[in-house]
């Protein structure tokens, strides 16, 4: 089975261009400048329909984390380190923890710190992913 | 305009055999299911105006209301998000009876959830869906994080870090369950107890959470009878009057990935406590038992906490030592639960609370036959409780 992919409208696709060209954006009010994620069309703090987005640093925490060994998950060899991220911004984001061998996965831990980098799936999608900083 | 405690009463429970195969549709067994609560009420189908289920439910009112015959329904409705809507079910029933919208209302749910579709397994579907909960899950399926287990042990892992939680904490939930449906022969489980150190042994599914930590996947249906607490008095069971009925969601909510809020904990539970201890009149103190949902063990201690049963970060030492076995400070899931019973999406857990209001559980808690059963819903997900009781002598 292949990788299950993201359903994608008009309001998150700016997300998606921004992986694809290496930039982990996160959704910006105009109105108030509140940042969001995961994006949505209305800011809940001051209601504006007026977004924007700014690039992320990449760099985060781990919030908390799994470590997945059963059941299968399409397009992944088990076990696979999924992390919570807390983003320097402030805002946490979910993804796979990569190159981690099986003999270091104890040592993942929360409070580690991560950094972003980018899984180039097919010429439609890029995944974020995260690494040991 | 009234209060909704007190006004509706179960009348009727009924269920299949629970398997990991049950060999029938799923309209089928929810149409047995039904008839065999409409029997133990003492009604006739004829008596039946309202249908009520899960949005996830694959019978549709009007299938059902076919197979049993029924010419007219007055009253229909689903509710969403998984297993959050077992207790919401007998809320629709309960208002829709309170407010002579309908006379008798049966809610239900039936599936082949271990034969068919298995709930247990990464989710193309639940990814792919054209709404909001399918983008929502864009944030989640695409990297990997998708089967129930995974979502419900991120949670538990930072559980484990700000409270100081083991896995053998969760660990006595299981235990528990396990120890009470060793002696109900609905069981899947019945017969067959476990240690805290079979807990430990059982093989990793999502680290933190063990085989062990997980409930089952089930074949079966499981249908609840609502009317009037005044008709129930006249009918043959002893009622379970509805003495509060609440559902609820939270800040920032998701299905089962609500990780971006402050507190990643289940609130909803806490906005859904909060309301049944509102409508009731009542406190925690005067429970003395629950069915607490426990598709997985760590969500069962975090319920006791949003519930007001024990404060933040207490639950591990509040279920310690046979704490929430029979014979312990607050029994929970007399029936085996989920973990031990069956997986009927909550449902079965409501019958086991109409139980022990009759005195008729396998493992029966004294004081809840004349007083109160707390009963709740799926969590991680927005959910639903109730209070049922015994009516004043």
């Amino acid at each position: 089975m292949s990788l299950t992919r993201p359903m994608v409208n008009r309001d998150s696709q700016f997300f998606w261009d921004g992986t694809a060209i290496g930039e982990l954006r996160l959704q910006s009010c105009n109105a108030c400048g509140s940042l969001r994620f995961p994006p949505g069309p209305s800011c809940p703090e001051c209601g504006a329909f007026d977004r924007g987005h700014v690039v992320a640093s990449g760099r985060g925490t781990v919030f908390s984390y799994v470590v997945h060994r059963h059941p299968p998950v399409p397009g992944k060899e088990l076990p696979i380190v999924l992390v919570l991220v807390e983003l320097e911004e402030g805002l946490r984001m979910l993804g796979e923890l990569v190159d981690v061998p099986d003999d270091e996965i104890a040592d993942v831990e929360v409070g580690a710190a991560v950094q972003v980098d980018f899984h180039r799936v097919d010429d439609d999608l890029t995944l974020p992913i995260w690494r040991r900083a | 305009m009234g209060s909704l405690s007190g006004q509706a009463a179960i009348a009727g429970i009924g269920a299949t055999e629970f398997s990991k195969a049950s060999g029938r549709s799923e309209l089928q067994l929810s149409v047995e299911a039904i008839r065999h609560a409409l029997a133990d009420a003492g009604l006739s189908v004829s008596d039946v105006d309202g249908l009520t289920t899960f949005t996830m439910d694959t019978s549709s009112e009007i299938a059902v209301a076919r197979e049993l015959g029924l010419p007219e329904l007055r009253f229909f409705s689903r509710i969403n998000f998984g297993g959050g809507a077992a207790c919401a079910t007998v809320q629709q029933a309960a208002m829709a009876v309170a407010t002579g919208v309908a006379d008798v209302v049966v809610a239900y749910r039936g599936f082949n959830e271990r034969s068919e579709s298995r709930f247990g397994q990464f989710s193309v579907a639940a990814a792919t869906q054209v709404n909001t909960n399918g983008l929502d899950n864009a944030w989640s399926y695409p990297f990997g994080l998708g089967t129930p287990a995974a979502t419900v042990a991120m949670q538990a892992r930072r559980y484990m870090h700000e409270y100081g939680a083991t896995s053998a904490d969760f660990g006595a939930v299981a235990v528990a369950d396990r120890r009470h449906a060793a002696t109900n022969p609905r069981a899947f489980f019945y017969d067959k107890p476990i240690t805290i150190e079979d807990h430990q042994s059982s093989r990793m599914i999502v680290d933190p959470l063990h085989l062990l930590d997980c409930c089952q996947e089930s074949d079966g249906a499981q249908a609840i009878v609502v009317v009037s607490a005044e008709r129930a008095r006249d009918l043959q069971q002893k009622p379970a009057v509805i003495s509060a009925a609440a559902q609820g969601s939270g800040a920032d909510q998701f299905v089962m990935t609500s990780y971006y809020r402050d507190d990643i904990g289940i609130p909803e539970m806490g906005v859904v406590g909060r309301e049944l201890w509102r409508q009731s009149g009542l406190a925690p103190d005067d429970m003395p038992m629950a069915i607490l949902y426990d598709h997985f063990t760590p969500y069962v201690l975090m319920q006791l906490e949003e519930l007001g049963f024990c404060g933040r970060g207490e639950a591990p030492g509040f279920i310690a030592d046979g704490g929430i076995e029979i014979g312990g400070r607050l029994p929970l899931n007399t029936h085996g639960g989920q973990l031990g019973e069956a997986y009927i999406h909550g449902m079965n857990g409501i019958a086991e609370g109409v139980r022990q209001i009759r005195g008729t559980s396998v493992n029966p808690v004294e004081a809840a036959a004349s007083s109160h059963v707390l009963v709740t819903a799926g969590t991680g997900v927005p959910t639903s409780g109730l209070i049922l009781s015994a009516l004043c002598e």
